[in-house]
C-alpha cells in the first residue's frame, strides 16, 4: 500500500489530504475537512480536473474581450487543447453571464460560457 | 459649479462600494451616489477572470466578473445613482465632496455621510528598490493582468515574477496558458506569501519553479529588459555571495504587496493605522470622523473578496443607522491591543454600548507562520474571553474570529488579543 498526498484547491483553506492506495485503487482518504476535499482527493487521484478561465475576442462590444470559463472542470491534460480552440474564437456582442460560447469544447463534454455582461458598443 | 445633494456618497464602485451601497439601500437610505473612477463598475474583479470567488458568501465558486455582476445587476435594479469616469478630488470637513468628470465638469456633492471604498494599489519597483538599469518590460503583476485580460495584449515572451503574492501566482498560470514562457517565481521570504491553493494550481500544475529566500540583485538591459540576476538571501535578507545566477527574460512582473489608496482620507484628516495603512475604525467601520466610514481594501488589504463584502455590509449598515439617527447616543470606547506575534487587528477599537449586532467580527494578520497555536482574547480584568486553537497561521492568510457581544460589558475598557504556541499538556 502506498500513500499519495494532495493539497486541496477547493477553497482558500488549502487542506492537506492523504490518499492510501494499492496501485490505482483507493483504499482510504483521510485528513479532509469537508465534502469538497473528499471529492477533490478522489478526482485528483483518478482524473485530475481544472476549470479553465480565459478570454474570447468580442465583435463590436463595449469592450474588446469577454472573460469565459469552462462550466465544469475539465481533464487537466486537455487544458492546452481547449486553449487552442479558444484562441481561434471571435463572437458577437452583446453577451450575458452564462451565455454558451462553445458546447462540448474540444470533446471534453463541458461547455465554455461567458462570465461578464458586455453590451454592444452601439447599444448605449 | 454644479451642486448635488445626497444622503450617502460612496467613493469607489468595486466590491466594497457595491456591497456597502446595497446594504445601506436595504436599510432605508433613500439618496445614494457611487462615484467610480473607471468607466465601469466592479473594480479589480473585472480583471480577475480566474475562479475561486464567492465560496463563502454565495456558497459557490465564481470568477471575479461573475461575482461583481451579481452586485452590479442588483444595483441596476435599484435607485442607487452611479457616476462613472468620475474622480473625487477632495472630501471637505463640512461634508462636501468635490469631484470631476467629462459630463459635469467639476462639481460639488453635499452629503450626510460618506463611505471610503477606494481599494488599494500595487507596490511598484520604486517601493522595493531593485538595483540596475531602467528598461521597458518591468511592471506590476496587476498591470500585466489588465493588459492580458481586459485589453488582450501579452506583456512579453519570457517572464520572471518577483514576489509570490496571489496576483503573481495567478499571472504565472494565466501567461503560461497564453503560451508565454514563465521561468519562475522569486520570493524573498522563506515561505510563499500567496494562498497555498494558488501555489498548487498555478505553479505546480505547470511545473513553474518557486524559489524561496531568493531576490533579484540586478536588472539587465537598456531599451528593453534582457535578464535579471537572482541570488539566494540569508536570514537578514542579504544576498549570499556566490549564489548569483543570470536568468534571461524580457519581462519582470512585480507581485510585492498592496497599499491602501488613502490620499483622500489623509487629506480629510482621518486617523491612520501605521501597519494597515488604512484608517483607524471601530467595529461599525466608523473612522475618527463620525460621518465617514471605511471598508474593503482601503481599510486593510484582504485576501478574500467575500470578507470585503461582509465588511462593506457592516459599513453600509452603520452608515444607514447614522443617517437615520438610529445609533446609540452614548458610546463607551474599548481599545483593542495585541501582542507582537500579531501584525494588526481590525477593528482597532469597539463601542461597548453598541448593541446592534450579536457578535463582533475581528480580522487579524500574524507576523510569522506558525503551527498549533492558541488565539487568546482577554479583557482588562485579565479574564479569558476566547481561547481558540489554530492549526496553521500564516501572514498571507487573514485570521478571523467572532467575539460574542455579551462578553463586552460597560466595565470593559480594553481587550487584548495574543497568539502563542500551544503548551504541551
Amino acid at each position: 500500500m502506498a500513500i499519495k498526498k494532495f493539497i486541496c484547491i477547493g477553497c482558500p483553506k488549502g487542506c492537506s489530504l492523504k490518499v492510501e492506495h494499492t496501485e490505482k485503487t483507493i483504499n482510504e482518504i483521510s485528513d479532509y475537512s469537508c465534502k469538497i476535499g473528499l471529492k477533490y482527493a478522489q478526482t485528483e487521484f483518478t482524473e485530475p480536473k481544472r476549470t479553465i478561465t480565459t478570454t474570447v475576442k468580442l465583435k463590436s462590444g463595449d469592450l474588446p474581450f469577454v472573460p469565459v470559463k469552462t462550466k465544469e472542470p475539465v481533464n487537466k491534460e486537455k487544458i492546452f487543447e481547449v486553449m487552442n480552440v479558444i484562441s481561434e474564437l471571435e463572437i458577437e456582442s452583446p453577451v450575458r453571464v452564462g451565455d454558451v460560447v462553445v458546447s462540448n469544447i474540444a470533446g471534453t463534454g463541458v461547455d465554455l460560457v461567458c462570465t461578464r455582461n458586455i453590451k454592444n458598443a452601439g447599444m448605449r | 459649479m454644479k451642486k448635488l445633494e445626497y444622503d450617502l456618497v460612496i467613493i469607489g464602485g468595486g466590491p466594497a462600494g457595491l456591497a456597502a451601497a446595497l446594504e445601506a439601500k436595504r436599510d432605508g437610505v433613500s439618496k445614494i451616489l457611487i462615484c467610480e473612477r473607471a468607466p465601469y463598475l466592479g473594480g479589480i474583479l473585472n480583471q480577475c477572470i480566474h475562479n475561486g470567488f464567492g465560496l463563502q458568501y454565495f456558497k459557490e465558486e465564481l470568477t471575479g466578473p461573475e461575482y461583481a455582476s451579481r452586485f452590479i445587476e442588483e444595483l441596476e435594479n435599484s435607485d442607487i445613482d452611479v457616476k462613472l469616469g468620475t474622480m473625487v478630488m477632495e472630501i471637505m470637513a463640512d461634508k462636501k465632496v468635490i469631484a470631476v468628470n467629462r459630463e459635469d465638469g467639476m462639481f460639488q456633492i453635499d452629503t450626510k455621510a460618506l463611505i471610503l471604498a477606494m481599494g488599494c494599489r500595487e507596490r511598484t519597483r520604486g517601493a522595493i528598490t531593485i538595483p540596475g538599469s531602467r528598461p521597458a518590460g518591468i511592471m506590476t503583476a496587476g498591470t500585466a493582468q489588465s493588459y492580458v485580460n481586459l485589453e488582450g495584449y501579452l506583456p512579453g515572451k519570457e517572464v520572471v515574477i518577483l514576489g509570490s503574492g496571489d496576483i503573481g501566482l495567478i499571472m504565472a498560470r494565466r501567461l503560461t496558458l497564453e503560451g508565454v514562457n514563465v521561468k519562475g517565481v522569486i520570493e524573498l521570504m522563506p515561505y510563499s506569501t500567496g494562498l497555498i491553493r494558488n501555489k498548487v494550481q498555478c505553479l505546480d500544475d505547470f511545473g513553474i519553479p518557486l524559489l524561496l529566500s531568493h531576490s533579484i540583485t540586478e536588472v539587465h538591459g537598456n531599451e528593453r529588459l534582457e535578464g535579471v540576476t537572482i541570488a539566494e538571501v540569508d536570514k537578514s535578507f542579504k544576498p549570499i555571495e556566490g549564489t548569483e545566477h543570470y536568468v534571461s527574460c524580457d519581462t519582470l512582473l512585480l507581485s510585492v504587496g498592496l497599499i491602501p489608496e488613502n490620499e483622500l482620507s489623509n487629506n480629510l484628516g482621518c486617523e491612520m493605522d501605521k501597519v494597515t495603512r488604512g484608517p483607524v475604525v471601530n467595529e461599525k467601520r466608523i473612522t475618527n470622523i463620525p460621518w465617514v466610514f471605511a471598508c474593503g481594501n482601503v481599510l486593510h488589504v484582504h485576501d478574500l473578496v467575500d470578507n470585503v463584502t461582509q465588511e462593506a455590509e457592516i459599513a453600509g449598515k452603520a452608515a444607514a443607522a447614522f443617517i437615520n439617527n438610529k445609533t446609540n447616543e452614548e458610546e463607551k470606547d474599548v481599545i483593542i491591543t495585541h501582542d507582537k506575534n500579531i501584525g494588526y487587528v481590525v477593528p482597532q477599537h469597539i463601542d461597548a454600548l453598541n448593541n446592534q449586532e450579536q457578535t463582533i467580527k475581528f480580522f487579524l494578520r500574524v507576523r510569522n507562520p506558525d503551527e498549533d497555536v492558541r488565539l487568546i482574547v482577554k479583557d482588562n480584568f485579565n479574564k479569558t474571553l476566547l481561547n481558540l486553537k489554530k492549526t496553521i497561521v500564516e501572514p498571507g492568510t487573514m485570521v478571523t474570529f467572532n467575539l460574542p457581544r455579551e462578553f463586552v460589558t460597560k466595565d470593559t475598557s480594553s481587550i487584548d488579543i495574543s497568539i502563542s504556541k500551544e503548551q504541551a499538556q
